[in-house]
């Protein structure tokens, strides 16, 4: 390579390296704050501030979910398997909503460290497969919502 | 090693005459891969067992998010090839890789917010992944307004490679910002290393869709590049043979 073209080369690689540098100690400075949401064992811990608005997300315990029967009223536990936290919301679920998949919850901690939520909103994972297969896998034993299978419930 | 190809590929005539020949049957492998893998994902792949049929999305969201990332990288190396080895073609191409690469994002945008809202029950969220998305189509928008913002020609490409090189960096984090962070998007189904998360009979009209894509972003940039080899050669005189070509036949 021409002497000026290997120099042109290295003033481009000094220019990637250190961008990447730059983006990347400002990634670590904010990695706390680029989550989206407290886990349970967080908001537990009280490292949560509370009667502020937050986001919260974990998997929704099996068994947990209980609806009014007069109103859109609903409460149930999210959980990441450490700990678990009481859910308060009042509204209409999303269609993926489900006992053992995971949601990201909008709201405020009260006292007592339960969320009142103000918006609740599925997370789906990044598995697909016809409901011929999903049935198999569930008759096999397996539960096929990735993020949240490896949790132990049997609190 | 013989580099004479590598120089032809420099000369702005040479490439605007090979690709006069070769883009009918790009356009024919694009359109024919696009319109089976459309009607395979759209029609004959099996539902989702938990999304039913708005997982159908995925055939045009991620192939459009995957041309919009790997679009970037195209642009940039063409700026670092420009850069390096002052080639006239190599600006042209990444000047004609801004737009297409865009509408790529803008259109990733899109239908992640059409498939977010059935799914999540949200349009749109802050989260990292959706967020360093943002940023990529305003690296986009930043390359194309560099591009008009200087009345000298080689300023603005010197500018606009630099630009595109320091926003390389916003790459990877896109592609790793679902595992770093807690995010409400999902993380990757196919994945580089390791077995892909979809169902064999819903991945292959995704792989096609990919590679339509690839080959849509391809002829794109071709498409986009003549025009710009047109306008930067405007006074050379092949081009202006071309133009009496031209208007002869329409006469």
């Amino acid at each position: 390579m021409h002497p000026i073209r290997k120099q042109r080369l290295m003033m481009v690689l000094l220019i990637v390296i250190f961008s990447s540098i730059a983006i990347g100690l400002i990634m670590f400075a904010l990695r706390e704050n680029l989550n989206l949401f407290y886990p349970p064992s967080k908001i537990v811990s009280g490292e949560v501030p509370h009667n502020v608005k937050i986001r919260g997300g974990g998997c929704v315990k099996p068994g947990s979910v209980q609806r009014s029967e007069h109103n859109l009223d609903v409460n149930f536990v999210i959980t990441d398997g450490v700990a678990d936290v009481k859910v308060f919301y009042s509204g209409i679920l999303p269609d993926l909503f489900a006992e053992g998949e995971a949601a990201v919850i909008n709201g405020k901690i009260n006292d007592k460290g339960e969320l009142e939520a103000s918006e609740v909103l599925a997370k789906h994972d990044e598995n697909y497969m016809p409901p011929e297969v999903a049935e198999g896998m569930k008759q096999a034993g397996g539960e096929h919502q990735k993020t949240c299978e490896t949790i132990n419930y049997a609190r | 090693m013989n580099w004479q190809w590598f120089h032809r590929l420099g000369s702005p005539r040479w490439f605007y005459e090979k690709t006069t020949g070769w883009l009918p049957w790009i356009a024919l492998v694009t359109f024919s891969l696009m319109i089976v893998g459309m009607v395979w994902g759209l029609a004959f792949a099996p539902l989702d067992a938990k999304q039913g049929n708005s997982y159908r999305i995925i055939y045009l969201h991620m192939p459009v998010a995957v041309l919009s990332m790997a679009g970037y990288y195209a642009m940039a190396i063409a700026g670092a090839v420009g850069l390096i080895w002052r080639m006239k073609m190599a600006f042209i191409v990444m000047v004609a890789a801004a737009p297409v690469g865009a509408v790529m994002t803008f259109l990733a945008l899109v239908t992640g917010s059409i498939w977010g809202k059935p799914t999540w029950g949200t349009w749109w969220i802050w989260d990292a992944r959706l967020t360093s998305v943002l940023v990529l189509f305003f690296l986009y928008m930043g390359v194309i307004a560099l591009q008009q913002a200087y009345q000298n020609r080689d300023t603005a490409d010197k500018a606009c490679a630099i630009l595109s090189l320091v926003g390389m960096v916003n790459i990877p984090i896109i592609y790793k910002s679902v595992d770093w962070w807690s995010t409400l998007h999902q993380p990757a189904t196919i994945k580089m290393v390791g077995e892909s998360t979809i169902d064999p009979s819903m991945k292959y009209p995704l792989l096609i869709m990919i590679a339509a894509l690839y080959l849509f972003f391809t002829l794109a940039v071709i498409l986009y590049t003549r025009v710009e080899v047109l306008r930067r050669e405007s006074r050379t005189q092949w081009v202006s043979d071309l133009l009496t070509q031209a208007a002869n036949k329409r006469r």
